[in-house]
This record gives structure tokens, C-alpha cells and sequence, in this order.
């Protein structure tokens, strides 16, 4: 265990975090913008600090686009009464937030999200199994939101709960199955390999597009995103598992849901779409200089936020489906589908070698 | 008795959600299209643009000046007798009060104070006018800093009420007492 190691480790933890947290904040922010141009408004556009009037064009702009809601949002969240209703289960009911957003921060940490800058990998930890790590990861996520439900002891955040529990453990196999046949042809587990394997051989979406569709349903239902929002459906059960929480509790489950947004799209870019590659300019290569290194990440969070808009998107579009719906296209859908992807994909795989 | 409604068996094509999201696609991207780059937007930007009020709107009620500039409250308290919220207080002149500012009107109030955060806008105060000199106007949010600054003065009101013309009962009254005076003459 080296120093260099350590203090490159850190740096890289705090600029993912902070990346992480600043994407978390400004989805919520293009989440309104994008939902209120759905609905023919035009979204927040009047938070600014008060000298933002003396800038020119620039301040006027940023104020418009609500480039500083983001951090109204937040001060709202720190400044607002944290109420503890009677008869919560006050353990769990503390716990909770914790368990759920601790699991949405850990997945980024196997993504690589650039080549590199100099020596340095751009990925925090090169596990050899970051694919198992993200979804015992994930699946941890379940725990706060069933946490929540039950320490609320109220109705509503129950149900949410227990619609949690069991959407997210059926659209978990689903989810895993899909991504075997990823793993038949690249032979690994290693989320950088998958994206050496992509540079050289073209995006897995080619190879594998039942996968990439089975997976990007999955992870919609992973994180309760519409139209498989059941666990918090506002319409039926008020606000669903986070019903009782106020304040920055509430604020974390919040932005739970978003990085679990921002691992799902990580993930999808990574297993699917190349990662921080693309097949020309160069970009496929791992950077021998520094700005090839940059534009590569630059290309990762491009292809990032294209799902992140994506997630935004969908959740104005669809319905909610109903709860045997779900359970319907989870189980006798996706799972039969995914199973059959994966035989196929391995007698392919063995008729040709 | 209950009714059996036969509903089709969807489609393969259905099944598979397509058309739904085929659809979900279109509709979305038309709105914020037409949102973004061709104006389409349904609301308005509230405290810079405002909603204009159509003709005999009622908002919040003002006191008015006849078509010379003078007052046209007598003091008669009617208003505040009606008022059902009692946001209206008048304060007469008394015996030794302050004269009308126009001639052969016997009072104008010393005070005149509305409470706007009391108002109701019924109306009631324009309907029992018998002077015509409350109207309710075409101001519809107003807004203030604190309680105190929400109760409207005499002379606020009178500024934002503006001029109503209308018959100047009172002018004609002097005209006619002047003509009474003149009568044994004029025979």
C-alpha cells in the first residue's frame, strides 16, 4: 500500500462524489425544466443571488434556465423542520436514509468513467468482479426503502414497502439474467474489460440489444422511475414509502432515486454502449495524453446523461402500470425472455468457436 | 344489472407497448418542441406579465373623484354598515370637522380606510353606494410588506380609484338652490 495509491484514490473518491452529487442536483433541476416543457410551461426560471442583476447577459441566461434552483432546493431541504411523527419506529425510521442512499453512492465506485489521466486509471476501484459488486450493491437499495416503509407505521409508506420489496427483488433477477449473455461474450467480469472488449469489437447494444432493453426496463423498476414508480405513486399512496419524512431525510431518499438514476445510466453506457469510448477520433484507445484523457470523460458523461435525460423523459410519457401488471411483465415476461437470451446467446457463441 | 363491456384482445403489436410509446414519444416531443422553439406555452410569467381584466371586473374597491376632482364620498357610513367583513372604517368629520371640498355637499369623510387583507371583493360597498363613489376596480393581486401597509388611506384609495364621471348630484342641487333663491325675483 503505497501513498500514491492512497492520496490518488481520494482525490478520485472526491471528484466522483462531488460529480455525483452535482449531477443528483441539477437532474432534479432538468427534471423540472424537461417536465414542464412537456406541460407547455416553462419551468423554474427565477432563483438567482441578488448581484446575478448586475451581470450582463450571462446572468440573465443562467437565471433563466434556473441554473440556481439547484442550490435553493438544497438550502430549502437544510432549513426545513426535520418532524419525527409519533409512532415511527425511531431506529429504523433514522436508519433508513442511510441504507437507502449509501447503496446509490457505492455503485459508481466500480465505473470506469475515463481511460486515464497520466498513470492513473480513471476508476476508483478495477474490481475483477464489478458486475457482482454493483448488483449486491443495488439490491441493498430495496432494504431502505422496505425500512422506510415499515418504521413510518403509517398505511400508506407500508405499502409502498411492501410494493418495494417485491418489485425490486423480481425486476433483480430479471435484471441479472439480462447481463449473462454480456458476460458469455466478453468472458469477464470486469467492467473495464467489457469496455476494451467494446472498443475493439463494437457496442455490446449490437451484440446483445434483448439484453440492453431487458436491462434498461429493469433498471427503470430498479429505480422506481414511472412507469414503474409503485413503491412512491403519489396518486395512490400519497408519497409511498417516504410519506412520514421531511427535511433532509426526505432529501436523501430523493437523491437516492437520482443516483441510482445516474449508476443505472452509468451501467447501461458501460455494459452497452461503449463506456467512455467512441469509434472514431482516436477516442478508443486508453489517452496517451491529458486531453485525450479529459475528452474521454467528457464522452462517458455525454453518453450518461443522454440516459439520464432519457430516465427524465420516460417519466412524463407513460402511466403507471398496475401492480400485477408489473409483477406480469417481470416474471412472465422478462425472466422467460432473458432465459431464452441467454441459451441463444451461448449456442451462438458455441456454434462459432 | 350490470353491464359486460367487451373489450378486444390486444394485438401482438400492442402487447409489446409499442404503439403506446410510439405514441407516449410523439406527444411528448410535439409539446416541449412546441414549447421551446415556437411559444407555445399556455402560462404567464405572473409578476411581469399580467393577466388583463375584461371590462367590469371586480377587484379591489376604490373610492373615485367626480369628473371636477372632487370627492364624491359623503361620509354616510352605509358602506360600512354593509360591509360583511368590516374591512371598511370611516372616520366623519363631526360638528367642528373638516369642510367638503366641493360645494353644497354637507360631509366628506375625515378617513377612509380599507383593509385589503379583509376585503372580500362582494361588491356589496359599490352596490349600497348611493353616491357612486366606491367602485370595485380591475386590481386583482395586491401586495404588501406587512398588515399595516395593506389598509388602504383616504387618500391612496382616492389616487388609485381615479375619476368616475357620472350626474354630479350635488352640483345640480346647488344649482337648483340658487334658482330657489332667484324665485320670488324671477316672478
Amino acid at each position: 500500500m503505497d501513498w500514491n495509491f492512497i492520496i490518488f484514490s481520494v482525490v478520485k473518491i472526491a471528484f466522483v462524489f462531488g460529480a455525483l452529487l452535482t449531477i443528483v442536483a441539477y437532474a432534479v433541476l432538468v427534471e423540472r425544466k424537461v417536465s414542464a416543457w412537456i406541460q407547455d410551461r416553462m419551468g423554474p426560471n427565477r432563483v438567482a443571488p441578488p448581484f446575478m442583476k448586475y451581470v450582463p447577459v450571462l446572468g440573465s441566461f443562467l437565471t433563466r434556465i434556473g441554473f440556481f434552483q439547484p442550490l435553493a432546493d438544497g438550502l430549502k431541504f437544510l432549513f426545513k423542520e426535520d418532524f419525527t411523527p409519533a409512532g415511527v419506529k425511531k431506529v429504523y425510521f433514522w436508519l433508513a436514509p442511510a441504507i437507502s442512499i449509501i447503496p446509490a453512492l457505492l455503485t459508481v465506485a466500480v465505473i470506469p468513467f475515463g481511460s486515464k489521466l497520466g498513470h492513473q486509471k480513471m476508476v476508483i476501484a478495477d474490481l475483477n468482479v464489478g458486475i457482482l459488486y454493483t448488483f449486491g450493491i443495488v439490491s441493498m437499495g430495496v432494504y431502505g426503502i422496505v425500512l422506510a416503509g415499515y418504521a413510518a407505521n403509517s398505511k400508506y409508506p407500508f405499502f409502498g414497502g411492501i410494493r418495494s420489496s417485491a418489485q425490486m427483488i423480481s425486476y433483480e433477477i430479471s435484471m441479472g439474467m439480462s447481463v449473462i449473455p454480456v458476460l458469455l461474450i466478453v468472458g469477464g467480469l470486469n467492467l473495464s474489460l467489457i469496455i476494451g472488449w467494446q472498443a475493439s469489437h463494437g457496442w455490446l447494444v449490437i451484440y446483445a440489444p434483448i439484453s440492453f432493453i431487458i436491462f434498461m426496463v429493469s433498471s427503470f423498476a430498479e429505480t422506481n422511475r414511472t412507469p414503474f414508480d409503485l413503491p412512491e405513486a403519489e396518486t395512490e399512496l400519497v408519497g409511498g414509502y417516504h410519506t412520514e419524512y421531511s427535511s433532509m431525510k426526505f432529501a436523501l431518499f430523493f437523491m437516492a432515486e437520482y443516483s441510482n438514476m445516474v449508476a443505472s445510466s452509468a451501467m447501461m453506457v458501460t455494459l452497452f454502449f461503449g463506456g467512455w469510448t467512441l469509434p472514431f477520433w482516436g477516442l478508443n484507445q486508453p489517452a496517451a495524453t491529458l486531453a485525450m484523457g479529459l475528452a474521454q470523460i467528457v464522452v462517458f458523461l455525454a453518453k450518461m446523461l443522454f440516459f439520464m435525460v432519457l430516465f427524465i423523459w420516460v417519466r412524463w410519457m407513460f402511466p403507471r402500470f398496475r401492480y400485477d401488471q408489473l409483477m406480469d411483465l417481470g416474471w412472465r415476461r422478462f425472466l422467460p425472455l432473458a432465459l431464452a437470451n441467454i441459451l441463444i446467446t451461448a449456442a451462438w457463441l458455441w456454434l462459432r468457436s | 344489472m350490470s353491464i359486460t363491456v367487451n373489450r378486444k384482445p390486444l394485438s401482438f403489436w400492442e402487447r409489446l407497448y409499442m404503439p403506446a410509446i410510439i405514441g407516449g414519444l410523439k406527444v411528448t416531443t410535439k409539446h416541449a418542441w412546441g414549447t421551446l422553439f415556437q411559444g407555445k406555452k399556455v402560462t404567464m410569467e405572473y409578476p411581469e406579465q399580467k393577466w388583463t381584466v375584461p371590462a367590469g371586473y371586480r377587484g379591489a374597491p376604490y373610492l373615485v373623484r367626480d369628473q371636477d376632482g372632487d370627492t364624491k364620498c359623503v361620509s354616510c357610513q352605509l358602506c360600512e354598515f354593509v360591509c360583511p367583513p368590516k374591512a371598511i372604517r370611516i372616520t366623519p368629520p363631526g360638528d367642528s370637522g373638516l369642510k367638503p371640498d366641493r360645494p353644497n355637499a354637507e360631509k366628506m369623510p375625515l378617513e377612509f380606510e380599507i383593509n385589503m387583507l379583509r376585503c372580500i371583493y362582494c361588491g356589496l360597498c359599490q352596490e349600497v353606494c348611493p353616491e357612486e363613489a366606491i367602485f370595485l376596480q380591475e386590481h386583482y393581486s395586491l401586495t404588501g410588506l406587512g398588515r399595516k401597509e395593506m389598509i388602504y388611506n383616504k387618500e391612496k384609495l382616492l389616487e388609485l380609484g381615479g375619476t368616475a364621471p357620472g350626474i354630479q348630484k350635488w352640483k345640480h342641487k346647488l344649482a337648483e338652490a340658487r334658482e330657489q333663491e332667484n324665485f320670488p325675483v324671477k316672478v
